[in-house]
């Protein structure tokens, strides 16, 4: 039997959707209450971390492959200069909030509001929890060559 | 302004010699001096927290390959620790002390606000014009990806070079790739 107790296994099936949800939750609003991108990700990284120990490395790469991970990684990193880019051709300068200058200000305290802020805070929650993920993957793969001995 | 100026010409030619150079040791050490000359640009632009993490960083860096290189260079120091050499360590590393000392008495008192030393801090703006200008409720928000952005942006790729760098190191192909090799 792969992964963990049958305990820990139905617990966690329950407990990943609201964590997901909580990650969600917490990048979406991270320019209204505490937390962002950093914190968003790390959440979002620990459901899938949590789904790997509980059912086995090879059902979380089955729900979540590796090439779709190191592609969400790069993708947030793109959005991430593209919003800079995008202020030094509209705005002027270099990372400058063109959407909160220009057309669309939301209300302060709307969900839709700050400009490039909410963006950026996806951007980066997309790219800390996906390298969170990546990296803790490749440490779990990772096994030495010879366990405990010499290998000459 | 011409501080900045000085600065990157002392980078630049250090990054030149640590290309150029044919000894591993002096080359790590002009890897160290390009980030301390980052860190003093970071203090010279009032930015003490930055700086405090970059010396931090360059100096582990800097241990870390230099052990890394120590092995690998014939980098041999001969002979006993010279008297004249141990006398100017002793007296560097006093002045050092001296120089924390006054640093530490022209600290503000703990708990008083930055504000009564330096009038003109950047966190005033930040405060005062931190709604207004972003439009976000969350303060921290407004500053980590608005005010200070590049900041962000260095993290984030701070990040993807360590995500590299664990996948190159401890991916399973190229092991075996290059076990066949060897054999």
């Amino acid at each position: 039997m792969k992964g963990m107790s049958l305990i820990v296994k139905t617990i966690g099936s329950w407990v990943k959707v609201l964590i997901f949800l909580f990650g969600v939750y917490i990048v979406l609003f991270g320019h209204l209450t505490p937390g962002g991108g950093f914190a968003g990700g790390v959440i979002l990284a620990s459901c899938y971390i949590l789904l790997m120990l509980a059912f086995g490395r090879e059902q979380a790469e089955k729900n979540l492959p590796l090439a779709l991970v190191s592609r969400l990684d790069c993708l947030g990193a793109i959005l991430f200069a593209f919003i800079a880019i995008a202020g030094l051709a509209v705005g002027g300068s270099f990372f400058v909030n063109f959407l909160h200058q220009g057309c669309c200000r939301g209300e302060p305290f709307a969900l839709i509001s700050a400009g490039t802020i909410p963006l950026s805070n996806i951007a980066i929650g997309l790219k800390v929890g996906a390298s969170l993920f990546m990296v803790v993957f490749i440490l779990s793969i990772f096994r030495p060559e010879s366990p405990g001995g010499t290998k000459e | 302004m011409v501080i900045f100026y000085i600065l990157l010409m002392f980078i630049v030619i250090a990054a030149i010699i640590a290309v150029e150079t044919k000894d591993l040791l002096s080359s790590v050490i002009c890897v160290g001096a390009i980030g301390f000359g980052g860190s003093l640009m970071f203090l010279f632009l009032r930015a003490p927290d930055i700086a405090i993490t970059q010396i931090v960083v360059e100096v582990l860096g800097l241990i870390i390959l230099i052990r890394a290189t120590i092995s690998r260079d014939l980098t041999f120091i001969a002979g006993d620790r010279e008297f004249f050499g141990m006398v100017v360590s002793i007296v560097i590393i006093f002045v050092i002390f001296l120089a924390g000392m006054r640093v530490f008495e022209t600290l503000p008192e703990f708990g008083t606000s930055i504000f009564s030393i330096a009038p003109d801090a950047p966190s005033r703006t930040y405060i005062k014009d931190g709604l207004s200008g972003t439009g976000a409720a969350n303060l921290v928000s407004a500053i980590i990806l608005d005010f200070r952005a590049y900041d962000t942006l260095g993290e984030a790729s701070v990040l993807f070079t360590a995500v590299i760098g664990a996948t190159v190191i401890l991916r399973k192909k190229s092991r075996k790739l290059l076990e066949e090799t060897d054999e």
